[in-house]
């Protein structure tokens, strides 16, 4: 996929509106697909070290969507910052297109998983942060995002209980949290990373200056967890 | 006697230190013997614990940064618990890894069915793009190790037997070896069951394929020896029975042919005891194959005189 001479412009975060509603025909968005947006939004406007010209290069930033399922904030993210042609958002789901309703690493430019099915990405992430280390690439940072629902997987578990014992101090783990867990982790989400030696924080999920700063605190020899929350998606 | 499984970790030790590519990732099973290993390449000998979801998925993960890893436990934790990490976080991600089972079959009937794994081959064939080697000796699982680490970013299957033939043979981990030729039929001996394949073939006027390298399966080796010995084929294989009997139809979709699979049965057998009363429970030794090797030949020639 070439990226044409109209992508090129510079959107800001009050174009993502937009941008999803080339997909969905409505500015008006499901919980799972707008819970992520500010999330996604940081991440990739002020924090990831990577760009459409480093798709390929060993030491960038890796960002893993683990929770697949509602990615139309993700590729309008992906969109915004020049990944996706902007002119291929409207065929959303269709046949000819990338973009699906679950990602696909193989078609989406900038996409570093396939995703859809639940309790991947992390265990992913995992492998993904001891292969940068064993090849010496100790700066590249490795981020997930999981959602709290997501978070039920046992396979999130193991790769909880690995990660910290195991000082992946470069792995990055985001729970977007939407109080969509029909049976919550008693004591909370970061206190179960706080258990296996992670680094956790737990931060308002709209606001992009505590996202920021969540993202951007020092964890000197321990895997970081941030808790984003929003609005419940029953709400 | 040495098994493969004694091989598996010094010639995958050897391989660490000379090629910066590969790591091994295990759960617990199998540790004591990468000991060494781990010391001196701690970052690429990884233990990730009882945990066989992210022995998979962390394997995928070292694949997407460039590596070449190595997995091992046993088949019943490498295939079958972990099985959707296999198809969506190797398949589906396009990540190549190299799956080391051991224990597949029945190599510890007293360990009972939870460490019985025979079905792990026809599983893998529910997915696309697997490489399956089986190895029928100590010496040819080292040949095929090789074969496996230095396929690029490829999905390779290794299993991994405590039953073994006497003597290896030389194989190619691609091709078919004929071992016996004849006119009557065609018999595809896969690994560690060529032994009794030979001795219950033995003045039958029958060729003699062997396998260790199944999947891809070499269609152009068998049409060959159809040839000389007729679209009769029997497969007998140290797993599932008709585990590749598609895959010898296709081979043969052209011609009318019959074919015969052997191997363990589905049925869950509730028995502890030896391999050997295994394989005789199964029909797999030199007398139970005889039994229905010479009658499938029989009635081919049977129906060739109607």
């Amino acid at each position: 996929m070439t990226i044409t001479a109209d992508d090129s412009r510079v959107h800001g975060y009050d174009d993502l509106p937009g941008l999803m509603s080339l997909m969905t025909g409505d500015e008006k968005h499901g919980p799972a697909a707008t819970s992520t947006l500010d999330v996604l939004w940081v991440l990739y406007d002020r924090v990831l070290r990577v760009t459409p010209q480093r798709r390929d290069d060993p030491a960038r930033d890796r960002f893993l969507l683990s929770k697949g399922h509602g990615p139309m904030a993700y590729y309008a993210v992906l969109a915004a910052k020049g990944f996706v042609p902007v002119d291929r958002l409207a065929g959303f789901g269709t046949y000819d297109s990338p973009l699906g309703h679950h990602p696909d690493r193989v078609l989406v430019p900038g996409a570093e998983i396939a995703s859809g099915s639940l309790g991947h990405g992390l265990p992913i992430a995992v492998g993904s942060a001891l292969g940068l280390r064993a090849q010496g690439l100790h700066d590249p940072a490795v981020w997930v995002l999981i959602g709290d629902a997501e978070l039920d997987e046992g396979s999130n578990h193991e790769a909880i209980a690995f990660a910290g014992p195991a000082a992946l101090e470069r792995l990055h783990t985001i729970v977007v949290d939407n109080s969509s867990a029909s049976h919550g982790l008693p004591g909370g989400i970061a206190a179960r990373f706080e258990a296996a030696g992670w680094s956790a924080v737990t931060v308002d999920g709209r606001d992009h200056e505590a996202l920021y700063a969540a993202f951007t605190a020092p964890h000197p020899g321990r895997p970081h967890v941030v808790v984003a929350r929003v609005e419940p998606k029953a709400a | 006697m040495e098994t493969m499984r004694d091989r598996f970790a010094p010639a995958l030790s050897r391989m660490l230190d000379e090629d910066p590519r590969v790591a091994v990732v295990l759960a617990e099973i199998g540790k004591d013997a990468f000991r060494e290993a781990m010391a001196r390449h701690p970052d690429r000998v990884i233990n990730v614990g009882i945990r066989e979801q992210l022995l998979v998925g962390a394997a995928a993960g070292l694949a997407l940064t460039g590596l070449r890893p190595v997995v091992h436990t046993f088949a019943s934790f490498l295939v079958e618990r972990p099985f959707e990490q296999i198809k969506l976080d190797l398949g589906h991600q396009d990540a190549g890894a190299v799956l080391v089972s051991a224990a597949a079959s029945f190599d510890w009937p007293a360990g009972g069915y939870t460490h019985m794994s025979p079905g792990d081959v026809a599983l893998l064939d529910t997915l696309d793009g697997w490489t399956v080697h089986v190895p029928g000796h100590p010496d040819e699982a080292e040949t095929l190790l090789h074969h496996a680490v230095a396929a690029g970013d490829d999905k390779v299957y290794v299993r991994l037997s405590v039953q073994s033939n006497r003597q290896g043979r030389v194989i190619d981990g691609r091709h078919f070896v004929t071992i016996r030729e004849g006119r009557r039929a065609v018999v595809v001996a896969v690994g560690p069951v060529l032994d009794a394949v030979l001795a219950a073939t033995e003045g039958l006027d029958v060729t003699v394929l062997y396998a260790t390298t199944v999947r891809p399966f070499d269609a152009a080796g068998l049409r060959r020896a159809t040839q000389a010995a007729g679209n009769d084929v029997v497969l007998v294989e140290p797993y599932l029975a008709g585990t590749s009997t598609a895959a010898v139809s296709e081979a043969l979709s052209y011609v009318p042919h019959r074919v015969l699979g052997l191997g363990v049965g589905r049925r869950e057998l509730r028995r502890y005891g030896t391999i050997e009363e295994h394989v005789a429970a199964h029909g797999l030794d030199a007398h139970g194959l005889r039994a229905r090797i010479g009658a499938f030949v029989e009635a081919g020639r049977a129906a060739v005189h109607v």
